[in-house]
C-alpha cells in the first residue's frame, strides 16, 4: 500500500559534498498504515536502469539522523511513523545525469506476516 | 435476550486521509463522530506519534475530543512486533511486556476494549489477564481471516477465554471472516495491475461458489502463469466464508467487532459481506457492543482515485444503523 510514496514524486535529487556529487537520494514514506520500529526496516532494495545497487552503499535518514541498513537493524529506540519523510541516499559517484529508471523495494518486517512486506515504486526522471 | 448494539468506527477506515495529511488525529474523530459513529476506535501506532510514551497532557487532550464529538472511546488495537529482532522472535516475557504497555495505554485513553492481532500466543494474553483486570481493560483476540472461530489457533484463545473468564478475555471478530462474494475492488486492482483476466475471472466464480481454492491456487500455480495471476489465485485462499450464525454461538465471548467492509455500494450495500445476516445473528444472540466500521476497500483502489473514506464510512454506518433498527419479526 501507499505504493506511490515508496519513491515521493519529484524528489530524486543529486547529493553533493562539496564541488563533488557523491550519489542520489529521494525522499520515501512508510508503506504501511503504521509506524514501525527501524529495526523491521529491512535493507531497501534498488535498481538504477535494471542494475541492482549494493546494500553498503545505502544511507537511511530521519530528520537530522542517519544511518547505514546494518545500523538501522539494532536500532532499538527509532520510530519511521506514518507521517515521518524519510531520506534514502544511493552513494554513486557523479549521482545521476540525463535520463534514469530507478527502482525502489521498500522491505519491512511485518511480525503478523509470514514473509515481509516488499513494497514496489519505479520513477523514471531526467536530472541535470 | 435484548440486544444493545451501537455502532462506531474504527480511524483505520480515515488512514489515507491521515496519511496523505488531509486529516489529523482530532479531524479523523470529528470526521467519524459527523458520520453517526458514536464509537471510537484507535490504533496508537497509527496515529499517535511517541506511542507508548505518550504524555498526559496527550491523554486529557484526546479525553476532551471525546466530550467535544460526544463519542466514546471504545477500543485500541494493539500490535506485537515479535519481529522486532531480525535474529530471533521476542520471548514470552517481552511479549507480555509488550502487552501490559498496550493496557496501559488503553487503560488511560481510556478504551474499555483492546483488540489482540492474531500473532499473539494464547498463553502471553493469559499471562497478562490479571494485569488488564486490574486495569479494568477487557482483551479480545481478533478472529481475522484466514482463521475462523474453528480454527485450533483461536480454539486455543477463546480456551483462554473460558479460563480466566469472559470479563476480561474475549474474541473480536472481524466481519472479513463472511465475505461471501470475491471483493470486486481487489478483483479490479489485479486485473489494472496485470494478471490474466481468464484466469481470475475463475478463480472469483471457483470462490464464489465456495470451491477449492486451495487446489485452484495449486493448478494455477503449477500451470506457470505469471507472477500477478499466481498471487491473485493465491489471494483467494486468504478468504473465507464463516456461516453468521458462529456469532450467534459464540456472543458471549465477542467484546467488539470490526466491521471491516470493502466496498459500500450506491445502494446501500456492502458488495461482498452479508450485513444483514451477521446483524440478525447478532440480534439472535443478544450481543451488547459495538460494530465499529473498518473500511479496507482503500487500499486496493488508491492507485487510481482519490480514496473516499469518508463517503464510504457514511453509507456503511446508514446501513448497519438500518439493519440494528429493522424488525427482525418473522425471520
Amino acid at each position: 500500500m501507499f505504493d506511490s510514496y515508496v519513491i515521493g514524486e519529484g524528489t530524486v535529487r543529486n547529493v553533493t559534498e562539496g564541488d563533488e556529487t557523491v550519489g542520489f537520494a529521494f525522499d520515501s514514506r512508510i508503506a504501511y498504515y503504521r509506524g514501525l520500529g527501524v529495526s523491521m526496516v529491512e535493507p531497501f532494495e534498488i535498481t538504477v536502469d535494471g542494475e541492482a545497487v549494493p546494500t553498503d552503499a545505502l544511507r537511511f535518514s530521519l530528520g537530522d539522523r542517519t544511518w547505514t541498513f546494518d545500523e538501522l537493524e539494532t536500532d532499538y529506540d527509532t520510530r519511521w511513523e506514518l507521517t515521518d519523510t524519510a531520506t534514502v541516499t544511493v552513494l554513486r559517484p557523479g549521482g545521476l545525469r540525463g535520463e534514469h529508471t530507478v527502482e525502489a523495494i521498500e522491505v519491512l518486517r511485518i511480525s503478523y506476516l509470514p514473509f515481509p512486506s516488499r513494497t514496489r515504486c519505479a520513477r523514471t526522471v531526467t536530472l541535470d | 435476550m435484548a440486544h444493545d448494539i451501537r455502532t462506531g468506527a474504527s480511524l483505520y477506515s480515515f488512514q489515507d486521509d491521515y496519511f496523505e495529511g488531509k486529516r489529523d488525529l482530532e479531524g479523523c474523530i470529528a470526521a467519524a463522530a459527523e458520520l453517526g459513529a458514536e464509537g471510537i476506535e484507535t490504533l496508537a501506532e497509527q496515529m499517535m506519534p511517541g506511542f507508548p510514551d505518550l504524555s498526559d497532557e496527550f491523554y486529557a487532550t484526546f479525553a476532551g475530543w471525546m466530550e467535544k464529538y460526544g463519542t466514546v472511546s471504545v477500543a485500541h488495537d494493539m500490535f506485537l512486533d515479535t519481529k522486532k529482532y531480525k535474529h530471533r522472535e521476542l520471548t514470552h516475557d517481552e511479549m507480555v511486556a509488550s502487552l501490559h504497555r498496550d493496557i496501559d495505554h488503553a487503560a488511560k485513553l481510556p478504551a474499555r476494549n483492546i483488540r489482540i492481532i492474531v500473532n499473539t500466543p494464547p498463553s502471553v494474553v493469559e499471562a497478562a489477564a490479571p494485569y488488564a483486570r486490574d486495569k479494568g481493560v477487557k482483551m479480545g483476540v481478533e478472529i481475522h481471516s484466514p482463521w475462523s472461530f474453528d480454527d485450533d489457533w483461536i480454539k486455543r484463545h477463546l480456551d483462554v477465554s473460558e479460563r480466566v473468564g469472559t470479563d476480561v478475555v474475549g474474541c473480536v471478530p472481524d466481519l472479513g471472516i463472511f465475505v461471501r462474494k470475491f471483493p470486486r475492488v481487489i478483483i479490479d486492482r489485479a486485473l489494472r495491475d496485470g494478471a490474466d483476466p481468464d484466469v481470475v475471472a475463475r478463480c472469483v466464480k471457483n470462490y464464489d461458489e465456495q470451491g477449492d481454492t486451495q487446489a485452484l491456487f495449486d493448478e494455477v500455480e503449477a500451470s506457470g502463469a505469471d507472477p500477478l495471476t499466481v498471487n491473485f489465485a493465491r489471494m483467494t485462499t486468504h478468504f473465507i466464508d464463516s456461516d453468521p450464525a458462529r456469532l450467534t454461538d459464540h456472543v458471549d465471548q465477542i467484546i467488539h467487532i470490526h466491521a471491516k467492509f470493502y466496498e459500500m455500494l450506491d445502494s446501500g450495500e456492502e458488495y461482498s459481506i452479508p450485513y444483514d445476516e451477521i446483524i440478525a445473528a447478532l440480534k439472535k444472540g443478544g450481543y451488547r457492543g459495538y460494530l465499529n466500521s473498518e473500511y479496507e476497500g482503500n487500499r486496493h483502489i488508491q492507485d487510481i482515485q482519490a480514496v473516499d473514506a469518508y463517503g464510504q464510512v457514511g453509507l456503511h454506518q446508514q446501513m448497519m444503523k438500518r439493519l440494528i433498527a429493522a424488525d427482525d419479526q418473522g425471520e
